[in-house]
């Protein structure tokens, strides 16, 4: 019997990748007066809910969306957890 | 070889996606201006049969969703493109279309956000690099072009060893330069590695770019340099007809 699952992916920029978007929000940030702050990167984070016969089934599929389409090889790592029902939270 | 054939004429293809906004500028400089017969394929068109090259324009299909090119690549016509370009035929990516071809694995590495987050819209030098490809054939290596760039997702990325293949395979096709066809200073608008602003495939026949062409191709515009990238094309298709059929 099918169960339904969601995949909480996150997507981030591989290391060494230069991130534009990070640098930005680093600066804004500084600029508040938060001096602390050393680093921002920025990434996605991505729910995906579908029905698979067994946990092992739903991990393979996800682990196929993020290789086919989710994250880019060149540029991008990801990684995900997975829980069981429906829901936008991890 | 010889050139030009002022009335070669030939079927080109400008594929349409959802959010395509270039394909009408190149629909009109290839047609209006260079004398071709070209049409319109929408991207859930099943085959390219009877067309001599294939145009990805520039635009912002499916709204960037994901990454610039990521769902285009997924289009039904991109199996069409992908059977076109192995059996040789020319297909040409401009912008977002060049992110699409490499998304679609078509090309390698991929376009990443510009190094300093700006929208860059304005004219750069470019450095033609290859001669090979259908869409520089006849003009010399190190000629620098002038032509228009619009994009916040242009920085060429590829990991070491595939930039170091495409340097040893005269893949790179385009340098950002100066007006003097030097690299360095402002020329790199975006970031791009080896200062990359087009590249071929292994077989030459599938270019990506990030400048216009097709958006530079009356003085009255601004330039003709583009005129140049597509002409070649035209210069391509002819000496190929002249191989395959002797001239006849």
């Amino acid at each position: 019997m099918s169960r339904q699952f969601t995949a909480h992916v996150r997507v981030t920029l591989k290391p060494g990748v230069v991130d534009p978007q990070g640098r930005a929000v680093l600066g804004a940030l500084q600029a508040l007066g938060f001096a602390g702050v050393a680093d921002v990167r920025v990434g996605k984070w991505i729910a995906v809910t579908l029905t698979a016969e067994s946990e092992d089934a739903a991990r393979g599929a996800v682990d196929a969306m993020c290789r086919r389409l989710l994250a880019n090889p060149v540029l991008e790592d990801y990684r995900f957890e997975l829980t069981a029902g429906a829901g936008e939270r991890p | 070889m010889t050139a030009p054939a002022a009335h070669a004429r030939f079927r080109f293809a400008v594929i349409v996606f959802p959010g395509s906004n270039c394909d009408v500028d190149a629909h009109r400089a290839l047609g209006e201006v260079l004398g071709q017969d070209v049409e319109y394929v929408r991207h859930d068109a099943g085959d390219l049969d009877g067309y001599d090259a294939v145009i990805l324009p520039g635009g912002f299909s499916y709204g960037d969703a994901l990454r610039a090119g990521a769902i285009a690549a997924l289009s039904p016509v991109m199996a069409a493109v992908e059977r076109f370009a192995s059996a040789g035929g020319p297909v040409l990516g401009i912008c977002n279309g060049f992110q699409i071809l490499c998304e679609a694995g078509l090309l390698p590495g991929a376009l990443h956000r510009n190094r300093d987050l700006k929208f860059r819209c304005h004219d750069v030098f470019v450095r033609v690099e290859a001669g090979r490809t259908p869409f520089t054939w006849g003009i010399e290596p190190g000629t620098v072009l002038r032509m228009p760039i619009a994009h916040g997702e242009g920085c060429y990325t590829a990991p070491p060893e595939v930039l170091e293949e495409l340097e040893r395979r005269g893949q790179v096709v385009f340098r950002y330069v100066d007006a003097a066809g030097r690299r360095g200073g402002d020329a790199n608008p975006n970031g791009s590695a080896h200062d990359i602003a087009g590249i071929c495939n292994e077989a030459g026949n599938v270019v990506g770019l990030m400048p216009h062409p097709e958006r530079c191709v009356e003085r009255l515009i601004g330039g003709e340099d583009g005129r140049r990238v597509l002409g070649a094309a035209v210069r391509w298709l002819a000496a190929r007809r002249e191989l395959v059929t002797g001239g006849r």
